[in-house]
């Protein structure tokens, strides 16, 4: 056994094989030469089942290199489950440095959320998709969405938007909310909250998203343009809360409600534990109701 | 002055062929000609099964023709409906012929008012003036307004009747086909019938038709061609 | 060619079994065309082909586009052709459930035509839905309800709205009035035919039943065994036929 094995308990370098790793190294190219697009992979059956992030894991296991520092989050916290099991499972096949600190990570694998602070461009988002067709709920048919994206054949998706409309009086997607990429292709963001899809936009770091079930990958580069899709007379609207965290007092985050009591008590914090944490540290707290930067 | 004749039959024949009866050959009419001038009324006359209704389904483009000409003159063209494709008879029953059959066929749910303003619609008639035309006929013939706007499917025949009539009159059509319009009236409507035919004659229609009923036939006739001498040979007359 | 739409012949076989021999013939925009035969006549296989389902194995079929030009329906791309069905094209199933979605409202299946060419006007597309659901004499205020709330009749008349929303030249039906009460069936024919006469539709309609296509149409084709065996002007074949299939057909049809 090799001194990295060794030191990896016996698993190659973050647990897939080199062959594997290169395979998905391949999709993601395509993925970035083609923004939005979902690119077909040989996903393999990983240790942990279906719908627990298999998809963000053979991402970030094909491009996580030793010097590289990682960050895991799951509905923005650095301390569920989710995040906790799969922190540990890179430390212990790739033993590479973790942080919960967003402005120290390199790769930053997430499940249903964007995180608050600003992204640059030696950073890679790592997103965990459940369902990556945007389609799929109005089109089951594989064969006739992918057809749609083909042909960009998009009235369809602007039927749900329509209909929540309809039903709602506003467009009542609150995640997951479907954009167009590059002025082409319409994805599935993820889970994510609709309040993070502006962070998509022009961002700097790169995009990445896996589904592990669905074996799709695609990817955003950097500074490309991502437009939430809406109507002209139901523009797209941020959520906005009529709160602010009650731990640090930050109004412009996404903000979790938190039940207290059994008598209807409940507070909103801030759902980026990271994001959090630093305000306080530095001082910052609902009393004060600082302006957001 | 000598006016081209509106309609202008030459050599017209008809057989059928009963395919169900072993392709039984049954002929019927052979070199049948005459003409029609406008503001005349040629009535075909003739016993029963001679094949008078015949010519006037051959003529309105019904019946199809099995040799001879059918020679329909307008203003500038002449067509010769025996060999005219669908969509030439058309564009004539919408602008050039009338017809009036015995029997309305009757289609569910459209009134009686609508029937006869999409008639005149057809003709080229704008939406008000096909429903006024559609009103001052349905007046002519005295049918009461309480019917106007009902269906005629629980009409009785003369009814029914009047309906077709003012139907086939909607459009102020150059040539009139009627077969047998008053089988089904009382006097008191034939009467009516034959004032709106004395009346568009008068205008310059040409009219042809079959009219059994020898007093209206005496009033609306310029001319009775017997058909029986249309016969063809070979043909089996009724006993 | 100045017809709308132009049929020279298709001849679509399976195997030894020949469903359309060599078949040609023109329609020509607001013309109402009915296809008649029995089972087995060809007549779907034949509507399908001359809609761009079927590729033919012989013949072609030339569709005058809204630009004026004569197109192969076979040189046309798939993006193409899927354009022009959401278009310049409509399409009447049998069974509406074919054609609509039935987990979207009624508002959400007229307009996606219109969202699947850009209308990004919420306000904009659901007042024209709501002027085709009266049109086509479904109550307005049902726009936010599903199909599977619906009459078969009224499924129907949703599907013909969704279809013309984008004022299609060529509608293609099959069987439109099949399954449906007679009653039902009456007010659909209604329907359809002052459709036809109002937005100048042409029309080729697929029936079995001999009483709509003399309702409906202004020329008929009858089909057996794959072949036209007549075709002309409807009331002509109708009373006079002179082929001996159309002379069995005819004197088949009983009476109420």
């Amino acid at each position: 056994m090799s001194a990295v094995q060794n030191q990896n308990k016996g698993y190659n370098f973050a647990y897939l094989d080199e062959q594997t790793k290169r395979m998905i190294r391949r999709a993601i190219l395509k993925a970035i030469a083609i923004p939005g697009y979902q690119v077909p992979f040989a996903a393999r059956e990983m240790p942990m089942p279906y719908g627990w992030g298999t998809g963000g894991v053979q991402v970030t296991a094909a491009i996580l290199g030793p010097e590289d520092v990682l960050k895991v989050i799951d509905q923005g916290a650095d301390d569920t489950t989710n995040a906790v099991s799969i922190r540990a499972f890179f430390a212990k096949t790739a033993h590479v440095a973790v942080t919960t600190k967003t402005a120290e990570a390199t790769i930053i694998q997430t499940r249903h959320r964007f995180p608050e602070k600003t992204l640059n461009e030696n950073q890679t988002l790592v997103y965990q998709v459940p369902i990556p067709e945007p389609l799929r709920f109005l089109e089951p048919r594989e064969t006739e969405t992918r057809v749609m994206h083909a042909l960009s054949e998009y009235g369809l998706m602007h039927v749900k938007l329509y209909e929540d409309i309809a039903r709602h009086g506003h467009i009542a997607t609150s995640y997951a909310y479907p954009v167009e990429v590059a002025g082409r292709y319409v994805m599935d963001p993820s889970p994510i909250p609709k309040f993070d899809n502006p962070k998509l936009d022009n961002c700097a770091a790169l995009q990445l998203f896996g589904a592990g079930r669905e074996k799709r990958i695609y990817a955003i580069p950097p500074y490309t343009a991502v437009r939430s899709l809406d109507f002209a007379d139901h523009p797209f609207e941020r959520t906005k809360f009529n709160s602010c965290c009650e731990l640090c007092g930050a109004t412009d985050s996404y903000l979790d409600e938190v039940v207290t009591d059994d008598k209807g008590g409940r507070i909103y914090v801030c759902s980026d534990t990271d994001y959090c944490e630093e305000r306080q540290a530095t001082g910052f707290s609902p009393h004060m109701r600082e302006a957001a930067e | 002055m000598t006016q081209q004749p509106v309609l202008s039959v030459r050599n017209l024949a008809k057989t059928f062929v009963l395919h169900l009866h072993d392709s039984k050959v049954l002929p019927v009419l052979d070199h049948v000609s005459f003409d029609v001038a406008a503001g005349e009324c040629v009535v075909l006359g003739g016993p029963s099964g001679t094949g008078k209704s015949s010519i006037l389904k051959m003529i309105y483009g019904n019946y199809a023709v099995a040799s001879g000409e059918i020679r329909l003159s307008q203003k500038e063209y002449t067509t010769d409906i025996a060999t005219a494709s669908p969509a030439e008879i058309i564009a004539l029953r919408r602008h050039v012929m009338g017809y009036v059959s015995q029997f309305l066929r009757v289609i569910p749910r459209v009134s009686a008012l609508n029937i006869i303003a999409a008639a005149a619609r057809d003709a080229g008639k704008d939406d008000a003036s096909s429903i006024q035309q559609a009103q001052k006929l349905l007046s002519r013939l005295n049918v009461p307004e309480r019917l106007w706007n009902l269906p005629p499917a629980t009409f009785s025949g003369g009814e029914q009747q009047r309906i077709n009539i003012a139907r086939g009159f909607a459009g102020d059509h150059p040539l009139m086909i009627l077969d047998e319009p008053t089988a089904s009236l009382d006097a008191v409507n034939s009467a009516a019938v034959v004032a709106l035919i004395a009346e568009r004659k008068a205008a310059g229609a040409a009219f042809i038709g079959i009219f059994h009923d020898e007093d209206v036939r005496k009033i609306v006739a310029d001319r009775i061609i017997d058909i029986l001498q249309f016969s063809a040979p070979g043909k089996i007359l009724a006993a | 060619m100045s017809a709308l739409l132009t049929a020279r012949g298709i001849t679509k076989r399976y195997g030894a079994r020949i469903a359309c021999e060599s078949i040609s013939f023109e329609v020509a925009e607001g013309e109402v065309l009915a296809i008649v035969g029995e089972s087995g006549s060809g007549k779907t296989t034949l509507l399908n082909l001359l809609s761009g389902r079927l590729a033919p194995d012989n013949g072609n079929v030339f569709y005058r586009m809204r630009d004026g030009n004569d197109r192969d329906l076979a040189s046309l791309t798939e993006f193409e052709r899927r354009l022009l069905a959401r278009t310049d094209w409509g399409f009447v199933h049998q069974d509406a459930r074919d054609a609509l979605r039935m987990g979207v409202s009624a508002g959400g299946n007229i307009g996606e035509r219109l969202m699947a060419i850009g209308d990004r006007h919420y306000g904009d597309i659901r007042a024209t839905a709501s002027d085709w659901l009266a049109r086509v004499e479904i109550d307005p205020l049902r726009i936010d309800e599903k199909p599977t709330q619906f009459s078969g009749g009224m499924r129907q008349r949703l599907q013909i709205a969704r279809n013309l929303v984008t004022r299609p030249r060529l509608v293609f039906m099959d069987e439109p009035t099949g399954g449906l009460d007679v009653s039902v069936q009456a007010r659909l024919l209604d329907l359809v035919r002052s459709l036809v006469a109002d937005l100048g539709l042409a029309v080729i309609l697929v029936t079995h039943d001999l009483a709509v296509a003399r309702l409906l149409s202004h020329r008929i084709l009858v089909m057996k065994d794959g072949q036209v065996v007549e075709t002309g002007l409807t009331d002509r074949v109708l009373d006079d036929p002179q082929a001996p299939y159309t002379q069995l057909l005819v004197s088949s049809v009983l009476a109420a």
